[in-house]
């Protein structure tokens, strides 16, 4: 599935990377603890979080994910998104937690 | 001249809810006396209230005493906070109460106990030490620095509350004075692990009083402060740290 149909489905707002919204996504990984995220995740998953440390970024481009959900509303700051810019790396954002958002996507990634 | 002085660095009291209650200032400066400890830093969970009791408790045994405490960032990093002086941990704790959200619930997560030099309860912290602050890592050791004090990552070895547990890795741009390793893990092993750019330091994280000294680092230096500690981490003027 594509990004932007998981932006558009889940009510996402983009923060950054808009370019790359019609990655392919195939799956997704919910953690907040990055060395979990680099141990577990695979690539072209999409990460769901609320961490907004510089860190995301990085872990997110050596997993080669897809993209970064950031719930709770929580908002990185501009050094994280600068680098997420560079590194082409889409950073969505939701009002939702983690539990809601990634139920929703579970359901939509298994056409529910 | 220059001096080898033994330092256990991080150690918790009874203010810690995780702390155990023998770890009364008395106690602890005891325990430090008989591991021949020179210099310790009294780190609790995001709060530095017992540190004027151990230091009172410690002059008369002549061992030093550095403030600090152990602050938990929005990340869930814990740095350590070392100080020359308990006015500079006081600001930084006035910091972290602002922005330490939550009330202890001590039956859940242990009684947070605040003494006297003679460990006579004075009160019992309402502050969710356990809790993590809402300050991002890069800020608290900014602040930490401009209370000119030392900011160490803690037990980066762990799989809680480490940098490289929360973060994944030790950020280049990170400005942290060392690295501290849990006594889990040799120096010579954590050299081979992380080929680490910034030095590494072992100090016992004690929680009971059997712990303290377990762990420790030699500070080759001139006197005990953190300006010489800072030295010895630079290599400066024959100042350093011998593991």
């Amino acid at each position: 599935m594509k990004l932007n149909k998981i932006k558009k489905d889940l009510n996402l707002k983009i923060l950054c990377a808009e370019k790359f919204l019609d990655t392919e996504v195939k799956g997704g990984y919910t953690s907040d603890l990055l060395s979990d995220v680099m141990a577990n995740s695979k690539e072209k998953y999409i990460w769901i979080t609320l961490q907004i440390h510089l860190n995301i970024v990085a872990v997110a481009k050596l997993k080669e994910l897809s993209g970064i959900i950031i719930v709770n509303g929580r908002k990185p700051d501009s050094d994280t998104l600068k680098k997420a810019e560079q590194e082409n790396c889409p950073i969505l954002t939701t009002p939702k937690t983690a539990f809601e958002i990634s139920g929703e996507l579970y359901q939509l990634l298994r056409g529910k | 001249m220059l001096k080898k002085v033994k330092a256990d660095l991080h150690i918790h009291t009874c203010l810690s809810p995780c702390g155990d209650l023998e770890m009364s200032p008395q106690n602890i400066v005891t325990q430090a006396k008989t591991k021949n400890i020179d210099v310790l830093g009294i780190c609790d969970h995001n709060s530095a209230e017992n540190v004027p009791a151990v230091k009172k408790a410690a002059k008369k045994q002549k061992v030093h005493v550095l403030p600090g405490m152990e602050v938990t960032t929005q990340e869930e990093v814990h740095i350590l906070a070392l100080f020359n002086n308990i006015s500079s941990v006081f600001k930084l704790q006035k910091t972290i109460y602002k922005n330490l959200p939550g009330e202890n619930d001590d039956k859940t997560f242990g009684l947070q106990v605040a003494v006297n030099e003679l460990g006579e309860v004075l009160h019992l912290n309402k502050h969710l030490l356990i809790g993590a602050t809402t300050l991002p890592l890069e800020e608290i050791i900014k602040l930490i620095h401009s209370l000119e004090g030392l900011a160490i990552a803690s037990h980066i070895d762990r799989q809680a509350f480490s940098i490289i547990s929360q973060l994944g890795f030790i950020p280049d741009t990170l400005k942290v004075d060392a690295l501290e390793v849990s006594p889990l893990l040799s120096l010579a092993e954590a050299k081979k692990r992380y080929k680490p750019e910034l030095p590494l330091v072992c100090f016992s994280d004690a929680h009971y009083l059997k712990d303290i000294g377990q762990c420790y680092t030699f500070f080759y230096i001139e006197k005990t402060s953190i300006q010489e500690i800072k030295k010895a981490f630079l290599n400066q003027g024959g100042r350093k740290v011998m593991n």
